[in-house]
């Protein structure tokens, strides 16, 4: 008996030497591909997972001539003081009203948009409206800051049509004034990516069968009918996810565009949480007040993301995770 | 389809104003930059009174001719062509070996390596901490700020990893018995059968080098490293025009304002751009759909 175990017991030890052995090779025949993988891990985990880390110091009073570690712990306070900071409602307003109305307007414009460029006959002309539409997409914000900024001016293009028509009497600076501020900048980035963001819901829609459509012809449907109740329900499921990942997006979308078109007049409209992190952080050098605010815009873009996740699987069953 | 049978009056009206309804959107698209375009080529001081929407009243390249002999904005343009040029190359040639490594079946460890990438699309360290980071990996006024930090994307490696999975199997292994290692497969054999997903990548990442004015705004106090749109930025947004025209030597015309130098130095920024994406365009709206539907 004895005798039996042990040598079941050496048996078992030798398969797993084995095994380990087996494993071992693999490794070595793998190891070009290692190299390679272990390189794009080591650039993320400097990169990526150190800022991350970096994250601590919204709970330290952070001293820029001294490592992290060596920073005293001083618990929630920072994100105490943010919420009792005197610009904390204004920048929240900003923030979520720019971002929401964006949401609200930008989202289902280009699938209008798509459907509607969908049931263009001529193959050349929508590839040619397809193309110019996405054109801005290719200008950086600065160039773009640049033409509103000609357009806005006293002396621009908006002004003197406004004047020529009658609807002002006195030219009007639209930059400098806080009501025109969101306006500009949801009809500004509307302008830019319609065509881009359309892209995917006509590929989308290029995939759907033409057979459905025969058949609701056949059915008697007319083309609004049509896009209703055939193009609109086949390409649901991009519309989900795309949905997700514009929610997860939207407190993160402005800051490159804001930072172009703000200025000390317009402050009271357009100061947002990135817009704030920017100036207490990098301006004035208060990095672990900095840190606690941006970490706050992160914890509520996540929730906005479970939350728009949740809502997508509840109605139609798509969802990212 | 189209020929069996005639429009009836409804559809004929559909397609008219949703044609109209197009025609309108490519207006409203081209008309602001065509407006730039104009008003560059108009003469400076005359274009300060406005008014020129269709074509240049007092024709001019002086504010053209201006910029090109602009030592501060020609460095500017140097820089970005440079980073843009060095960036697309390395940011594709090391995106796209991490993710021919990452789409290897049967690859030791494989999934927790996607587990950490995927991790970075949704969480990241924010703007104080990633500054930090790059003062102490002393990138600060450096031009490799603006090519290291950029040199990878998840995001991207998705969409190389979607399409390496499609080359057959059958090519690397026929690389393999004619003795190639890794290295020499993914060098010969998938990134030349990747050139559809490369020029994509390609694309995208050189509009973002092109465009990107942030990192040369907190990362870069030597004005000499500076690109073009940081230098653009600090006009545009901080209206120090008169800085553009201090910048221009004293031998042009004096027609020549800070206002049409802007709108001239647009116009330089933006045609390289313009010029290039027609090519591209084939290969982007396929290297969209993947990246977007698995991303």
């Amino acid at each position: 008996m004895r005798h039996e175990a042990q040598s079941a017991a050496a048996l078992a030890a030798s398969t797993r030497a084995a095994k380990r052995s087996r494993w071992f090779r693999k490794l070595y025949g793998q190891r070009h591909v290692q190299v390679m993988a272990l390189l794009g891990i080591l650039w993320m985990i400097i990169f990526n997972y150190v800022p991350m880390y970096g994250i601590i110091i919204a709970f330290k009073e952070f001293n820029i001539v001294k490592p992290i570690s060596a920073a005293p712990w001083v618990g929630w306070s920072h994100f105490q003081e943010f919420f009792q900071d005197e610009s904390f409602v204004n920048v929240m307003r900003n923030t979520l009203g720019i971002s929401l109305i964006k949401l609200a307007i930008g989202f289902p414009l280009p699938i209008i948009f798509a459907l509607f460029l969908n049931e263009v006959r001529s193959v050349l002309f929508k590839r040619s409206v397809q193309t110019i539409s996405y054109l801005p997409h290719f200008l950086s914000w600065v160039i773009l800051g640049g033409i509103l900024t000609t357009w806005l001016s006293d002396v621009g293009i908006v002004n003197h049509v406004l004047l020529a028509l009658n609807v002002i009497k006195e030219p009007i600076s639209y930059l400098a004034e806080p009501d025109y501020f969101w306006g500009i900048i949801i009809t500004s980035d509307i302008w830019k990516e319609l065509g881009w963001s359309a892209i995917i819901y006509l590929a989308a829609i290029s995939s759907v069968s033409p057979e459905m459509y025969e058949a609701a012809t056949i059915d008697g449907a007319g083309r609004f009918q049509k896009m209703w109740y055939v193009t609109l329900p086949s390409i649901k499921a991009t519309i989900s996810i795309l949905f997700i990942l514009a929610v997860s997006g939207v407190l993160n979308s402005n800051f490159d565009q804001i930072l172009v078109l703000r200025n000390a007049l317009n402050e009271s409209a357009s100061n947002v949480i990135d817009m704030f992190v920017y100036q207490t952080g990098m301006q004035q050098g208060r990095y672990s007040y900095a840190t606690a605010v941006g970490l706050f815009k992160s914890v509520i873009a996540l929730i906005l993301l479970l939350i728009a996740n949740r809502v997508t699987k509840k109605i139609n069953n798509t969802s990212l995770f | 389809m189209l020929s069996l049978k005639r429009k009836t009056k409804g559809e004929a009206a559909f397609d008219f104003f949703n044609g109209f309804g197009m025609l309108l959107v490519c207006f409203a698209t081209l008309y602001p930059i065509w407006y730039v375009l104009v008003n560059a080529f108009n003469e400076g001081q005359d274009g300060m009174r406005g008014g020129i929407y269709w074509w240049p009243r007092m024709f001019s390249v002086e504010s053209f001719e201006a910029v090109f002999q602009s030592a501060g904005i020609m460095t500017a343009m140097g820089i970005t062509v440079a980073k843009t040029v060095l960036g697309v190359l390395l940011h594709v040639f090391f995106t796209a070996m991490v993710a021919y490594a990452f789409s290897r079946r049967g690859l030791i460890g494989g999934k927790i390596y996607i587990l950490i990438g995927t991790v970075t699309l949704f969480f990241g360290g924010g703007l104080i901490p990633t500054y930090l980071l790059i003062r102490d990996l002393h990138l600060l006024d450096n031009f490799l700020v603006y090519i290291i930090p950029a040199l990878f994307s998840f995001f991207d490696l998705i969409i190389f990893m979607t399409f390496f999975r499609e080359i057959p199997d059958g090519l690397e292994e026929a690389a393999k018995i004619d003795g190639a290692n890794d290295w020499g497969i993914f060098l010969k054999v998938v990134l030349p059968v990747s050139l559809p997903v490369i020029a994509t990548i390609a694309l995208f990442h050189g509009v973002y080098q092109w465009n990107d004015y942030f990192a040369g705004v907190i990362y870069m106090n030597n004005m000499d490293l500076q690109p073009i749109q940081t230098y653009l930025y600090r006009v545009v947004a901080q209206s120090s025009s008169n800085q553009m025209v201090a910048a221009i030597p004293g031998g042009v015309g004096k027609t020549v304002t800070s206002q049409s130098i802007k709108l001239a130095t647009m116009v330089v920024t933006t045609l390289p751009i313009v010029l290039v994406y027609p090519f591209l365009q084939k290969y982007f709206v396929k290297g969209m759909m993947i990246g977007s539907i698995k991303g």
